[in-house]
């Protein structure tokens, strides 16, 4: 179905393109007169008519097929009285009978009735999108072809159009955070009608463990995030303490001190730092930092886990070295040459330029650096999850375990997901904390580092 | 007298000072080289890790193809063939590997072969099917556990009760290196085969696959739409509230945790329009959205870069606003486009989360063949092997870094490539 509609739609479009320019032609000589565009305009207007409601009936064909033909069957499955069902189990095993009958073997005949219910829509809904796709490509081409005349202004429409497209492509930004905020709040909302918000702010205490079928004698699961975010706070702190100063330091050498031909070289070598997957640091916090930690605090007498918040925190701290450095030493340069030539001028050496001069009138945008790289290093996923552990600890102990608000969102989501159980929601309002939060660090870094660039332009 | 003390004073603190300044510098030169230094022993890990996953070893065992235990007949036709009772060859090979060998034992050689050696067996019967009735030495494949000894990766001397071999399994392997009978050879299976739960069997072959239908979604999705938003924006849009909009947004996005993108996607993607689960298609929907922003601000600052004069030029002799633009800044503006839509590409090859998010961490045995197949992603599967408890998986995972490295690599040299041949200074 994906392949083979695609290609009838490129013939579609082909053949009305060819169609068009033929035909403007043939009309212009009938009346005799020249056409007002070219005729290629007159090919695409007809082309666009054919493609554009071609795709839309694909898309939402593609998107709806699966679920109207799935309530259908559901609707119309035969329930035995008194016998309890999973509509979600019931619809995977009606498809795997539908698509596999050797899984048929051994099943209750209702189910085998709406397997076949269901291969028989499926077919429908097949052969009509097909029939229907071929008829909405011959009306648009139809209505086109009837406004082919030479009088018309057919690149005008085009360009018309071609602004459209435009004007979606430029919205497709704001239609995913419309998309991000919605799911969040949305899935956050079922969450919270189950869990007071209250409790998950501001309770210690994170056991998600629902018991999920009936009779199961788990704890009622509790739902206090402080300890997930005390854990996120603790990471992000060891990973700035390594971070901070290792990439402001590198960046005052690289600006101030180092020769062309260092900066030439320094500069894509800590690019790669700075490209290299997050999921690489993570396997590097894992095989080579954590047991350097663990050994390093047996060493001192402390009981460190073989996952910590400083093993990871280091790592992650690496990660962001170089987001640091560059963003600094952008920072550091956009100060007026003139500052400088005035502190040497008076006598000052290079460091008391730096230091009394520089940074000083750079702090704004430091800052603001740094606060992109605290919204990095909070939102960071795969070195927490590899390294630092799932158990939430409330605790300052860089050497224990803690857990994070992204390893917490992976781990509610590995495995089941069930989404009328507060396990997996929680995932959600644990995203929309972490999406408040980092977005908020970025309008506040963007703007301090505009109204910096403001400052000196 | 005042002053040579006041000169003296002067220099010990000019000395002071320079000597201020050049600890400083020293500060500085040294954070530069830990970075570095910490940059060279990551990669140094990942190599001293990973060069062994690219050997395997392999034990020679002797077959006997009889008839009778094959249950076949010299012109048995191909689809008996198939059918053919290997296992039964293997169990009897095996069970002649050593002279003498008690029951238990057998037990025991058993596992130092891998779960593969009976379809090995198959695979070289049906290659020369002219070998039945003889007997024949085969080269096939050892057990994990075997091969992480021999490579020198697991430990022989902690106590047995934490060693995956016994010390009657390890006087066998000794026995075989004595009589040479073990050889490491280039590991073939993992650039051909998907995951497994054997870890010498397992390759990268599916989830590079997987990752290259996800890169094509990526690619399809974000470029056209990135180049259409950045024309619009650059060239067309009019100076008010909703273009401003738009550019904060896009600025924001870009900020995003990527893992917010993943929840996004499970449930937007997933949960409202019902897309495959686990699927290229869904992957590459969720890394499109999430590099869009990326790819924008790059291709403006390329269709920046296109002198003005330019556009005017097309304009002054008669084209409208959008064959100027389309006609001649947007072809000038292309290769920095594409140099910015490779680094945007890069970017979603290494992410792992929002992958994670939208199931493709399932375990995918298969190399997928299409964007609507459940597949594995390189990240993600690296991932996985380091979650792994078995020990043989580490070696891979660490090779699987090195595979997605060098794709990068050549992904970025392509991007600087492209930009110092086609790039234009005006």
């Amino acid at each position: 179905m994906f392949f083979w509609s695609l290609v009838l739609i490129a013939v579609g479009i082909f053949s009305s393109f060819i169609y068009g320019r033929s035909r403007i032609k043939l009309n212009s000589k009938k009346q005799g007169t020249k056409s007002k565009s070219l005729p290629n305009y007159y090919a695409q207007y007809v082309l666009m008519w054919c493609l554009f409601p071609a795709l839309i009936v694909y898309f939402s064909w593609a998107i709806f097929q699966e679920q109207i033909i799935q309530n259908i069957v559901i609707s119309n499955f035969e329930y035995i009285e008194g016998a309890v069902y999973n509509e979600g189990l019931l619809l995977a095993e009606i498809r795997n009978v539908a698509n596999n009958p050797s899984f048929a073997d051994g099943k209750s005949i209702e189910i085998i009735n709406a397997a076949a219910h269901y291969s028989s829509l499926r077919q429908i809904s097949q052969i009509s999108f097909y029939t229907s796709i071929i008829i909405i490509m011959l009306l648009g081409a139809l209505y086109a072809s009837q406004k082919l005349k030479p009088e018309f202004h057919a690149q005008h429409t085009i360009e018309k159009y071609i602004q459209y497209i435009l004007i979606f492509c430029s919205s497709v930004a704001i239609f995913t955070t419309i998309g991000i905020v919605f799911s969040l709040i949305f899935e956050s909302l079922r969450f919270f009608a189950e869990v007071s918000i209250f409790e998950f702010l501001f309770s210690t205490e994170w056991y998600p463990f629902i018991p999920i079928r009936e009779g199961q004698t788990a704890a009622e699961g509790s739902f206090g995030a402080v300890p997930i975010f005390a854990g996120t706070f603790l990471v992000m702190v060891v990973a700035m303490c390594v971070a901070a100063p290792l990439g402001l330091l590198t960046a005052i050498y690289l600006a101030e001190y180092a020769s062309q031909r260092v900066r030439k070289i320094v500069k894509p070598l800590l690019e790669i730092l700075a490209g290299i997957p997050t999921i690489v640091y993570g396997f590097f916090a894992f095989v080579s930092v954590a047991p350097f930690v663990k050994a390093f605090g047996q060493s001192i007498g402390i009981d460190a886990s073989p996952t910590s918040a400083l093993a990871a925190g280091m790592v992650m701290g690496v990660m962001i070295i170089p987001f640091i450095s560059s963003l600094s030493d952008d920072v550091i340069n956009s100060v007026p040459q003139s500052l400088r030539e005035a502190s040497l001028g008076i006598g000052a050496n290079k460091a008391e330029t730096i230091k009394k001069v520089i940074l000083p009138a750079a702090l704004p945008g430091i800052v603001g650096a740094f606060l992109l790289a605290i919204s990095r290093a909070i939102g960071e996923t795969m070195i927490v999850v590899v390294a630092a552990g799932t158990a939430p600890n409330l605790t300052g102990n860089p050497f224990e375990n803690v857990t994070t608000v992204t390893v917490q969102i992976v781990v509610a989501l590995i495995g089941d997901q069930e989404f009328d159980n507060p396990r997996t929601l929680s995932a959600f309002a644990l995203g929309l904390v972490l999406f408040v939060i980092t977005l908020f660090l970025n309008i506040i870094a963007l703007q301090i580092v505009k109204r910096y660039r403001e400052r000196y332009e | 007298m005042n002053n040579s003390i006041a000169k003296e004073k002067i220099v010990s603190l000019r000395k002071k000072r320079s000597l201020e300044d050049m600890r400083f510098k020293y500060y500085g030169f040294t954070a530069m080289c830990l970075s570095l230094a910490v940059l060279v022993f990551l990669l140094y890990t990942i190599f001293s890790k990973g060069y062994t996953a690219f050997q395997k070893t392999i034990v020679l065992l002797e077959v006997d193809y009889n008839q009778e235990v094959l249950k076949l007949t010299p012109d048995s036709s191909d689809e008996d063939m198939e059918k053919g009772k290997f296992f039964r060859v293997k169990k009897q090979a095996i069970e002649n590997f050593f002279p003498d060998l008690s029951k238990s034992d057998i037990k025991l050689v058993k596992k130092l072969f891998s779960i593969n050696v009976d379809k090995e067996i198959k695979d070289y019967f049906l290659d020369n099917p002219e070998v039945i009735n003889t007997k024949q030495q085969i080269w096939v494949t050892a057990h994990s556990d075997v091969d992480q000894l021999l490579k020198g990766n697991s430990r022989r001397d902690v106590p047995e009760d934490r060693r995956k071999l016994n010390d009657i399994q390890l006087s066998y392997v000794d026995q075989l290196v004595e009589e040479n009978r073990v050889k490491q050879v280039f590991n073939n299976f993992f650039f051909t085969k998907a995951d497994s739960r054997h870890p010498e069997i397992a390759g990268v072959a599916g989830s590079f696959m997987g990752s290259l239908f996800t890169l094509f979604t990526v690619f399809i999705l974000s470029f056209p739409i990135a180049i259409g938003a950045s024309v619009y924006l650059e060239e067309f849009a009019p100076k008010n509230r909703i273009t401003e909009l738009i550019e904060v947004n896009i600025s924001n996005l870009a900020a995003v945790p990527s893992i917010v993108f993943g929840l996004l996607g499970l449930g937007v993607l997933l949960n409202v329009f019902g897309l495959p689960r686990s699927t290229p298609l869904v992957g590459g929907s969720v890394l499109a959205l999430m590099t869009l922003p990326t790819i924008i601000i790059a291709c403006r600052a390329s269709l920046k870069a296109v002198p003005p004069s330019i556009k005017e030029g097309a304009l002054a002799v008669g084209a409208t606003k959008t064959q100027a633009v389309f006609h001649h800044v947007v072809p000038l503006a292309l290769p920095g486009t594409l140099t910015g839509t490779i680094i945007g590409l890069a970017q979603a090859l290494g992410e792992t989360a929002p992958l994670i998010m939208i199931g493709m961490i399932a375990f995918i045995p298969n190399i997928p063949t299409g964007l609507t197949e459940p597949s594995a992603a390189l990240p993600v599967q690296i991932y996985l092997w380091v979650e792994s408890a078995e020990r043989g998986f580490q070696e891979k995972s660490a090779a699987a870094i090195m595979v997605i490295l060098i794709f990068l690599f050549m992904m970025n040299a392509i991007a600087v490539f492209l930009r110092n041949r086609f790039e234009r200074k005006w």
